[in-house]
């Protein structure tokens, strides 16, 4: 059995009176597509914040590749090896997609204001390492071709794609990809599909925030499943879809 | 293309660079010479202000322009560099030390001044920071004047005046330097020093952009939840920002207190440092050309509104109606709204920043709603 | 004793007349998202007017009631309408433009506002009249004239008034609409860029107002007035939170008592060191302490980052 990459240890988060997280823990495998599904509101960003560092949990700890995560530095959280997407994309709307990625390999280059000044070896061989590692991203998302266009102008579906480059350019060790098929009809949906296990092949773990379950239930290895900031499930996809409570929380929730 | 002819083309480029930069470069050299002949003494002094206006615009196109925070105390640093530059070459404390040493020194206090500035203020988004940089531009004018007492340390609202002139290699900026039968009147010199690190500012700027560190820089400006999550200190990061803009703001400052052989803390009001915001903004916001641009464009103006408006006056209604001074700043004034109103990205935005405007224009909608 | 009181008075004073100014800022912010940089300006036209009415009618006769009456009236009506221009010709046709060219138009408002109060009134301070009553009050060992209770008193019911029109109207509601989401407001029928200008009315309005306090307040009136004080009223208005009503009014009562407070005591707190001339330095001073631990001002709302 392969072994743990991430543990969340009984995490909580409340925002005013509200309780986004209770106590969920959840451990994800080296090298598995691990799915994290729920009804709207149900805490799933939340807990995405928290792992990357953008909330600080209430209460709680993640152990990551076996370091414990520091909260509320999403930078150290990058450098350990933990990149995101965003469920509404951010990237640097103004730079271009080849810039994008660039900035992506920052946390694993090192020049600094002298070496940008002065061009001394050190630095121009960083930098074309940069370009080059750059390059193979966009080409391994397919958009190489709209490697000097604004991010801005790209096609909603590019630039989910450059999210995932400009993620995959700092070397995580996991990806987490936050509704990465919203909004993409059913061919753009099955080549994200293809990416996604391309990723998984080249040895990266991913964990996937999707509401399309049919993605999530064929794509991932395991499932958890957040309801009302709880974990009600966590199991073989197969499993959780007859699991009595996850049917019951997608029922009522739509009930309701 | 056949590679051949690729590589032609590069081969001609490289020869249109070489003679474009050749073609500047003899027509920078000359310049003072035409102005100076053509146009007086008093529009050479205006050159080299613009030089100095040049360096303070790219420092602050670096916090503005590329890093995204709003600094509306800029001028501060320019004080900082200036007095410096003041105490330690004048008869106020008998202290004369060589330039060599007082500039750079300039640029290291003005950097920790921005660093100073920069570590409280990196929570601080948008306009609150903006601000808040005004409130510490304030803070150090109303300093520079009240330090008279009960230690006089920066001689109050009079100044301090005697200040030595630039001294390189045993000759001094202040008077005709001969060399080789060959005499450069004062102003000249001090052009070519100033063209000089204008130059080197222009090419460190342009190294920075370029690199991993300006990118981390626009990064932060175009997103900084994302730039954080792609694992850039965005404190460090920013911090490195208000230290290097600051540092370019202390040169110009320290070059300012040799030139002009006076300081007092009128010189460093608020206006000042909304001039220079105006001069990166107007000329280009991030791209270094149009700041440039920026920069001679807003020192020369006035003074062409200056030495236009009671002429001009007097040639239309045979008498000065009006007070040139005020109507040469309400002139420059609509200049400002004039200019912005049909060129809102500035008078010459990088290419990005032009094909934006071209750009889908509901992007721009979503950005004004946030 | 007598002295707190004294500066505590002058300090509430001063303040009604920051917090009337730091409403403009603060209105218009709340609905555009802008800095009404030449605010400070529209005030400094209001105390010109304002004084060159009362100058004329100085002696004509009139009871003072109604003279002061007749210039806050033309105050008023200028300032509107130059509050209506600024507006027009250089905010609204950069409201999709980036964010800082709004930023340059305004501060080119400002330098024309200035220059054309110089070309105008000239370089010279403009002494008040002297035809208000200086009667003065005893209130604990401390003194106030009839002239201060008037200007509280003023401020607070122009307070009290605008905030019953935010919240108790019909275009009260539809400015909280603009201010909360503007293309919602426009689908449900509000008539944004009437709604912008008549807040630009409003606020300059009450910036006439503040502008004759000032002139009166101080008997003098000068085209380099706004400066300062738009500053200082900007600098309330983010200390309260900016964009938020009740804000700009604590936080310009606050500022005005730090002020008068700080200026009193600074020569003792720190030994004669500093003296009162470092006044100004508290204003920022206070500012930057509240903004660093507190980023959305006193009352301003949290606004936590979402990812």
């Amino acid at each position: 059995m392969s072994s743990t990459l991430l543990e969340a240890r009984a995490i909580d988060k409340h925002f005013g009176g509200v309780t986004a997280l209770r106590d969920v823990s959840l451990t994800i495998r080296q090298g598995e597509i691990y799915g994290l599904i729920g009804p709207n509101g149900a805490g799933k960003t939340s807990f995405f914040n928290v792992l990357t560092g953008l909330y600080h949990p209430d209460g709680g700890e993640l152990i990551f590749a076996g370091e414990k995560l520091q909260a509320s530095a999403p930078h150290k959280v990058a450098r350990l090896g933990i990149a995101r997407t965003f469920q509404n994309i951010r990237l640097f709307g103004n730079m271009t997609a080849m810039e994008n990625v660039m900035v992506g390999r920052h946390v694993r280059t090192h020049a600094g204001v002298f070496g940008a000044v002065l061009h001394d070896r050190r630095t121009t061989r960083e930098e074309a390492a940069i370009r080059r590692r750059a390059e193979e991203l966009l080409n391994y998302v397919n958009i190489a071709d709209r490697a000097d266009d604004l991010a801005r102008h790209l096609s909603y579906g590019d630039q989910r794609r450059l999210e995932i480059a400009r993620a995959l350019a700092t070397d995580p060790k996991l990806l987490a990809l936050d509704e990465p098929a919203a909004g993409m009809n059913g061919t753009e949906t099955a080549s994200l599909r293809e990416l996604i296990e391309g990723i998984r092949k080249d040895g990266i773990t991913v964990l996937l925030i999707e509401h399309d379950v049919k993605l999530v239930m064929g794509l991932c290895d395991r499932v958890a499943v957040l309801d009302y900031g709880e974990k009600i499930c966590e199991d073989v996809p197969s499993l959780v879809q007859k699991d009595p409570k996850v049917i019951e929380a997608y029922l009522g929730g739509s009930i309701a | 293309m056949t590679p051949s002819s690729t590589l032609e083309t590069l081969r001609t480029d490289k020869r249109i660079v070489i003679a474009a930069t050749v073609i500047i470069g003899i027509a920078l050299a000359v310049l003072p010479f035409i102005i100076g002949s053509g146009l007086g003494n008093s529009w050479l002094r205006i050159l080299n202000f613009a030089l100095l206006y040049i360096m303070l615009a790219l420092g602050l196109n670096i916090v503005v322009g590329f890093a995204g925070l709003l600094d509306l105390g800029y001028i501060a640093f320019y004080a900082v560099g200036a007095y410096l530059y003041a105490l330690l070459a004048s008869p106020h404390f008998g202290l004369h030390l060589p330039v060599w040493v007082i500039i750079p020194a300039g640029a290291a206090l003005a950097g920790i001044f921005g660093a100073l500035l920069g570590a409280p203020t990196l929570r601080l988004r948008g306009d609150y920071l903006a601000i808040v940089t005004l409130g510490f531009g304030e803070i150090v004018r109303i300093f520079l004047n009240n330090l008279n007492a009960p230690v006089n340390i920066t001689n109050g609202p009079q100044g301090i005046s005697g200040i030595d002139p630039i001294h390189l290699g045993g000759f001094t900026l202040a008077k005709p330097i001969s060399l080789l039968g060959f005499t450069l009147p004062s102003l000249h010199a001090y052009y070519y020093l100033f063209l000089a690190l204008a130059l080197f500012i222009v090419f460190v700027t342009i190294r920075l952009e370029n690199s991993r560190i300006g990118r981390a820089w626009v990064a932060i400006r175009e997103d900084e939840i994302a730039a954080k999550s792609c694992g850039i200190n965005t404190r460090n990061i920013k911090l490195l920002a208000f230290t290097m803009g600051a540092s370019f703001g202390g040169v110009a400052g320290g070059l300012f207190a040799g030139f002009q052989g006076f300081v007092s803390p009128e010189s460093f009001n608020l206006m000042e440092s909304v001039m220079v915001l105006c001069m990166v903004v107007l000329g280009g916001m991030g791209n270094i050309p149009g700041v440039i641009l920026g920069g001679i464009l807003l020192t020369i103006l006035p003074e062409i509104f200056r030495h236009g408006s009671g002429p001009v006056q007097l040639a239309i209604f045979g008498k000065i109606l009006l007070d040139p001074e005020a109507l040469r700043m309400l002139l420059f004034g609509l200049a400002l709204i004039v200019v912005m109103l049909y060129r809102p990205a500035g008078l010459w935005p990088s290419t990005t920043r032009r094909r934006e405007f071209r750009g889908d224009s509901t992007n721009d909608e979503l950005k004004a709603g946030e | 004793m007598d002295i707190f009181i004294q500066q505590i008075i002058n300090g509430l004073v001063l303040g009604s007349i920051y917090a009337l100014v730091a409403l403009g800022y603060t209105m218009v912010y709340g609905i555009m998202g802008l800095i009404n940089f030449a605010h400070g300006e529209v005030v400094m036209i209001g105390a010109m007017v304002a004084l060159t009415v009362i100058k004329l009618l100085a002696n004509s006769g009139l009871p003072v009631f109604v003279i002061i009456l007749l210039a806050l009236a033309a105050a008023a009506v200028v300032c509107m309408a130059v509050g209506f221009s600024i507006e027009r010709i250089a905010y609204r046709p950069l409201r999709n433009a980036p964010k800082l060219a709004p930023l340059i138009t305004a501060i080119g408002v400002s330098i024309v506002l200035q220059n054309l109060a110089m070309l105008i009134w000239g370089r010279n301070y403009h002494a008040f009249p002297p035809i208000l009553p200086t009667s003065a009050h005893d209130v604990f060992g401390a003194t106030i004239t009839t002239l201060q209770v008037a200007i509280v008193l003023i401020a607070a019911l122009m307070m009290a008034g605008l905030i019953v029109l935010i919240h108790r109207t019909r275009l009260g509601r539809a400015m909280r609409a603009t201010s909360e989401n503007p293309s919602i407001a426009q689908l449900m029928g509000v008539n944004i860029n009437q709604i912008i200008s008549i807040t630009f009315i409003i606020g300059s309005a009450l910036a006439a107002v503040a502008g004759l306090m000032v002139s009166a307040n101080y008997s003098i009136a000068h085209y380099y007035m706004g400066f300062m004080l738009g500053l200082k009223a900007f600098t309330a208005a983010v200390l309260g939170g900016i964009g938020n009503i009740a804000g700009a009014v604590l936080g310009g009562i606050l500022l005005g008592l730090i002020e008068s407070l700080g200026a009193g005591y600074i020569g003792d707190l720190t030994g004669g060191f500093l003296g009162s001339h470092y006044q100004d330095i508290f204003a920022f001073f206070v500012l930057i302490c509240v903004l660093i631990f507190r980023p959305s001002g006193l009352v301003g709302e949290k606004v936590s980052e979402r990812a």
